[in-house]
Parts: C-alpha cells; sequence; structure tokens
C-alpha cells in the first residue's frame, strides 16, 4: 500500500501527485522531485548492461529512514513514483511491480481520452479511483 | 482484416467532411491538410502510448524506427515498410509500395494531385508517434504512381531537429 504516488511528466513536471491527506503533502513533493534525479541517472547510465536498460521497471530508487521510493518510467519518458511506508516489510518487489503495471495501463487509457491533452494535470475520475486502491486506506 | 475497411472508411469521410466545411469559395488546402495532420498527431501519440506498454526501453533512434516500420505500420496498416533508408544523420526514407489508404484510388496519373491529402493524417500520425518517443521530426510524404502497375509508392523523409 503506497503513502503517495506521483505521475511525472516528460518535461519533468507533475501530471499528477497524490498523497495521504493527512500527512505533510509538501513532504512528499519535496520527495518525488528529489527521486527525479536519481531516475535520470538510472535512464541514462552508460556501461550497464544491456539487460538492465531494456527494463521499464526502475527499482528501489532511494530508501529513507521512513520511507522507500520505488521509479518506473515508460517508453514515452512519464515516470511514475511511488513512495511507501518503510515499516511495511511485507510489500516484495513483484507486488510493486503490479502495482506500477496497473498505473501504466490505467495512463494510457487517460493518453488515448480524446479529451485529454497531453501535457495537462490528469483529471481523469477511473485514473483516481485506480489510484486509491492503491493508498494506505485513510484513518 | 474486416477492421481495416472501417478505418479507411472512416478516414475518407473524415477527408470529404474537412474539405466540405472548410470556409465558402476558400480551398484553402493548406489549413485543411493541417487540421488533417494535427489528428493525426494526437491519435498517433495515444497509439504509441498504447503499443509500448509491454515493449523494453528504446536504446537509440534507429531502435524507434525499426519499431515505427514494424509493430506501428502492422498495427494501423496490418503490414510492415516494405523499405527503410537513412543517412544516418537523422533522415529516414520509409517506403510503402501499397499504401492501404491509396490502393483503393486508380493506379494512374488521374489522382496524382488529390494524393497529398490522403497522407496528411498518416504524416500527423507518425509525427505524434515520434513527438511522445521524445523524438523532434519533420515528416513529408511522397506519392509517385508508377503508370502500370499497382502498387502505390510512398516515401516519408523525416529530418530530426
Amino acid at each position: 500500500m503506497a503513502v503517495c504516488i506521483a505521475v511525472i511528466a516528460k518535461e519533468n513536471y507533475p501530471l499528477y501527485i497524490r498523497s495521504l491527506p493527512t500527512q505533510n503533502e509538501l513532504k512528499f513533493h519535496y520527495t518525488v522531485h528529489t527521486s527525479l534525479d536519481v531516475v535520470e541517472e538510472k535512464i541514462s547510465a552508460v556501461g550497464k548492461s544491456v539487460g538492465d536498460q531494456r527494463e521499464l521497471y526502475l527499482g528501489l530508487l532511494y530508501p529513507t529512514e521512513d520511507y522507500k521510493v520505488y521509479g518506473y518510467v515508460t517508453n514515452s519518458k512519464v515516470k511514475f513514483v511511488i513512495v511507501v511506508d518503510s515499516s511495511n516489510t511485507s510489500l516484495r518487489d513483484n507486488e510493486i511491480r503490479s502495482m506500477f503495471r496497473k498505473l501504466h495501463n490505467s495512463f494510457t487509457d487517460v493518453m488515448c481520452n480524446p479529451f485529454h491533452n497531453p501535457g495537462d494535470t490528469i483529471q481523469s475520475k477511473t485514473f483516481d479511483g485506480i489510484v486509491s486502491g492503491m493508498m494506505v486506506p485513510p484513518g | 482484416m474486416a477492421d481495416e475497411a472501417p478505418f479507411q472508411f472512416l478516414h475518407n469521410e473524415v477527408l470529404q467532411y474537412i474539405y466540405k466545411s472548410a470556409e465558402n469559395g476558400e480551398t484553402d488546402n493548406g489549413r485543411n491538410i493541417a487540421k488533417l495532420e494535427n489528428m493525426g498527431f494526437r491519435v498517433g501519440q495515444g497509439l504509441m502510448e498504447r503499443l509500448t506498454k509491454d515493449t523494453a526501453r528504446f536504446k537509440d533512434e534507429l531502435d524507434i524506427m525499426k519499431f515505427v516500420c514494424k509493430d506501428f505500420w502492422t498495427c494501423v496498416f496490418k503490414k510492415q515498410i516494405d523499405n527503410l533508408r537513412t543517412n544516418h544523420q537523422g533522415i529516414y526514407v520509409l517506403q510503402d509500395n501499397k499504401f492501404r489508404l491509396l490502393s483503393q484510388l486508380s493506379a494512374g496519373k488521374q489522382y496524382l494531385e488529390q494524393a497529398p491529402k490522403y497522407l496528411a493524417f498518416t504524416c500527423g500520425l507518425v509525427r505524434g508517434a515520434l513527438s511522445n518517443l521524445g523524438v523532434k521530426s519533420i515528416v513529408t510524404a511522397e506519392v509517385s504512381v508508377m503508370p502500370a502497375c499497382v502498387s502505390d509508392h510512398k516515401m516519408i523523409r523525416k529530418i530530426f531537429s
């Protein structure tokens, strides 16, 4: 269960950020912003084995004392960032991967929506629903 | 094969609609072509997003062009590009010998001037697909119809900025 989910466009501005309302949202915005550097580094890693470069899932970006940040980049250079609670150790890699897959599918649906302009913030209710399903339930 | 025909018919109707609804007396070819191209652009972006959902990340431009030639063209036109040429300096020429959207027009010289209208949407499609992958490009298309044979030649030249 995620604590914060963010979708960042190719030009590195946020298309969608959602975090738990009980917490300090600015902190998460900052965490996501700093994780972008790590994402860039992973994407442009030269000299890594070919296998790593071809994957969309970037894995654990960096752990902080409270949270772990995972990243995923699409072929259109849109980045997904998921922040999970460090204390939640039962979340396995596969589950994170499947969360990203669901996000990617939902994002593709948003992109194909003719009423959505690429580059605008994501307003879709369906997307909101998918994200809510992945976040820790409030309260 | 059934889903090829609806797309062709729809495309032709869209073309007719745009030209009919242009301002009276103003056969502003440029504007209509631009409208078609922009439609294609948006469709290309969405289509590319869907198609690349499961593929691995692309290594370089050539990889992207090959993807366009094979998977993308197959998805839209049910066939692959027949010939891809490049000068390795950013110009790629894609050749399709039997372009679906033109195959219904007669093979002689009769409709040669009308042919560019049919290419505008596809140019936009390719441009949108490429821009979604982060490649800025200019896509142009040419038709030179062979008089005696059925195939239509379509060449797209891309200039990367």
